[in-house]
């Protein structure tokens, strides 16, 4: 009877372990397949995922941007990606791994992986590494990221035309400087049309909760808001909108189905065009190692459709300071900018420079809210 | 503050703590028969996936909840037959539970991302007790899952502590050895509850994809299955703490977030670290507390039984 027992433990173990690796690496195992198919034609690609693909929202958006690449390149075979992949010092296992199945370029997206990034990057000269959303480069690694700021703005605009309550409510993840960024350009919009209108902010100190999300943009449409922005991953905080009968602007991608009442429109990213360009470029020999930080120029953030309540007039004014954006003749941070106390922060006829905006730590004016003092 | 703004608190602590009640409910039974499931978290994501997909199938959201209860069962079941018949450990088959839950979860829900649930729980004011002030919009202005976990506290209550059926269970839990010779099969109830209580730790993860946030993302309940099991003990074991557990738990964002609106500055951090200090003054208090009188955990929590070795 004993042994009986212990042998349909070992049986049930292992089909439970088969199982997790299973469920675990499906991912890769679609991309063994299909690198056997192919041989070693294909240029192979990887990508390195903070969360999971079916988040909707940040790495959703990344995974998008592969599915186009393979689309429009057809030599190039980009089965490979990892999702959920923790960030700092481990994620230089897994960097590694994806070189190992003969990845010749391979995009890091989360800005924990940087250290890692350049690490493997000096084991493998032959190899091109990307890393997204950080700040350090070597002759093989090049970073990456979008104006995303330049499409809040946008979505400002909108998002001012829309208040009655001049309250408007942002429920942001973190008090870092991408997200403050967002929050500043996306106030000057609203206050170029609407300049009674305020933004108040509140820190959810996560990027992924939907529940969080959600409590928190009730609690701003409690205090009278009537518009919800967000610089989170899931669409909890427009659900909260759409509940409530108040309207959102969605983020990273488009949210409109999620709440087609509320959403007025999403500030998105769209990485495909990028990454089609880099490997063409990585694949020409033209590659250059350095930092892109695209915008709305280059397609890499912009506007999901409107929802269909928002107004011809509206969507002009928005096209117009699109196409100024766009020709460069003009940026979101243009002089005369104050901050939240009233000092003249941007004198008129100054522009932030690239380092002021990758550094910006205070609020301009009309944000309602306080930037926690980081250690 | 105003009467409104408690109230809003308050009702938002109600719902966001809804999930966590359902978990810790299923889980109290659980450890009430001496197993401990550590499978909460793996259990509700499944349960909030399968109900997700139950519910937007068929356009019904209660067979959405029936389905999240039947992969919850189903998924406990594992731990049941690991941990009672072949009396593996009990923590690492748990772990495993959550592990595996969260990979499986994610794996069905691949094509349903994205998409809007059609018909989900929505709010429905009870007459007459809605109109109560501040009590009326706090516990009566909700969907019918609340309703349903007042009722199920309620009836878990009296059942543990005032039917026969529950204090066999609880004799399961303290001493096996003494319930198998009273004639208790010690192996069918710890089945049973454990069966039971992921049951209802799949149907709080329902509550999330059906009613509170109506879409499946992936590892959407974002460590809320742990949080239940840190519930439990702060229970004391007993349904109606976890209710006001629940509700502790599930209010401390929203005030938090109430109170950044009204601009005072408490450190966020600080709020969502109170919890568990509670739980950990509630772990110390109730050791004590067992020393003296035998109030705490069930004698024979994360033992196998084995009646040769009695």
């Amino acid at each position: 009877m004993n042994f009986f027992r212990k042998k349909i433990f070992t049986v049930i173990a292992a089909v439970m372990v088969m199982a997790l690796m299973l469920v675990g690496c499906g991912g890769e195992k679609q991309g063994e397949n299909a690198a056997k198919n192919t041989e070693d034609e294909k240029m192979k690609v990887g990508f390195i995922y903070v969360g999971p693909t079916g988040d909707a929202g940040w790495s959703y958006s990344h995974d998008q941007g592969r599915k186009y690449l393979m689309e429009k390149l057809p030599y190039v075979d980009a089965n490979y990606f990892m999702e959920s992949v923790p960030e700092g010092a481990a994620s230089e296992s897994y960097i590694q791994q994806l070189v190992q199945e003969g990845c010749e370029v391979i995009f890091t997206t989360s800005f924990g992986y940087m250290d890692s990034t350049i690490k493997v990057a000096e084991r493998n000269k032959d190899k091109t590494f990307l890393h997204c959303s950080g700040y350090k480069t070597a002759e093989n690694v090049g970073n990456y990221f979008g104006r995303m700021y330049q499409a809040r703005y946008l979505s400002g605009l909108v998002a001012g035309k829309f208040t009655e309550s001049n309250m408007i409510g942002y429920v942001a993840a973190h008090p870092i400087p991408e997200v403050i960024r967002g929050i500043n350009a996306f106030t000057l919009g609203v206050r170029t049309v609407n300049p009674e209108a305020k933004v108040k902010v509140i820190w959810t100190n996560t990027w992924y909760d939907p529940v969080k999300e959600k409590d928190a943009a009730k609690a701003l449409l409690d205090d009278g808001c009537d518009v919800i922005a967000q610089h989170q991953d899931t669409p909890g905080p427009m659900q909260a909108a759409e509940e409530r009968g108040a309207y959102g602007i969605g983020y990273n991608s488009d949210m409109s189905k999620m709440a087609p009442k509320a959403v007025l429109t999403s500030a998105v990213w769209n990485w495909g065009p990028y990454y089609v360009e880099t490997i063409k470029a990585v694949k020409e020999g033209t590659w250059q190692p350095g930092s892109y930080w695209g915008g709305l120029k280059d397609g890499i953030v912009g506007l999901a459709p409107y929802g269909p309540m928002v107004d011809d007039e509206t969507k002009k004014l928005v096209d117009d300071k699109k196409k100024e954006i766009i020709s460069g003749g003009w940026d979101v941070f243009t002089g005369p900018i104050k901050d939240q106390n009233g000092n003249v922060k941007v004198a008129e006829g100054e522009k932030l420079t690239d380092s002021e905006l990758l550094e910006m730590n205070w609020f301009v004016e009309g944000v309602i809210g306080t930037i926690p003092e980081q250690n | 503050m105003e009467a409104s703004l408690i109230a809003a608190v308050l009702a938002t602590a109600v719902t966001a703590g809804t999930p966590i009640l359902f978990a810790a409910l299923g889980e109290i039974f659980t450890e009430r028969v001496g197993i401990l499931n550590l499978g909460v978290e793996g259990m509700m994501l499944v349960g909030a996936v399968t109900g997700f997909i139950a519910a937007y199938i068929t356009g019904n959201p209660w067979l959405g909840a029936a389905a999240s209860m039947l992969a919850g069962g189903i998924l406990a079941s594992i731990h049941a037959l690991l941990t009672v018949t072949l009396k593996a450990n009990q923590v690492v088959s748990g772990l495993a539970l959550t592990i595996f839950g969260t990979g499986l979860s994610g794996y069905l829900g691949k094509p349903y991302i994205g998409q809007p649930l059609p018909n989900p729980f929505s709010v429905k004011e009870l007459p007459l007790l809605s109109e109560l002030p501040i009590i009326g919009p706090v516990l009566f202005k909700q969907d019918s899952l609340v309703y349903l976990s007042f009722l199920l506290v309620l009836l878990s209550w009296i059942f543990i502590f005032y039917t026969k059926a529950g204090l066999n269970m609880r004799a399961v839990g303290e001493n096996p050895g003494a319930a198998d010779s009273l004639g208790v099969s010690v192996s069918k109830t710890r089945y049973f509850y454990t069966i039971l209580g992921g049951m209802l730790a799949g149907l709080g993860g329902a509550y999330l994809s059906l009613a509170y946030a109506p879409a499946w993302m992936e590892n959407m309940t974002a460590g809320r299955g742990w949080i239940a099991v840190a519930l439990v003990i702060f229970a004391t074991w007993n349904p109606l703490y976890a209710l006001a557990g629940a509700y502790m738990f599930g209010g401390i964002d929203a005030l938090g977030f109430r109170m950044q609106v009204l601009d005072l500055h408490i450190p966020s951090y600080f709020l969502s670290m109170m919890p568990y200090i509670c739980t950990i003054l509630v772990l110390i208090i109730t050791t004590y507390r067992a020393q003296k009188k035998g109030v705490g955990a069930p004698g024979a929590l994360g033992l196998s039984y084995d009646r040769e070795e009695r």
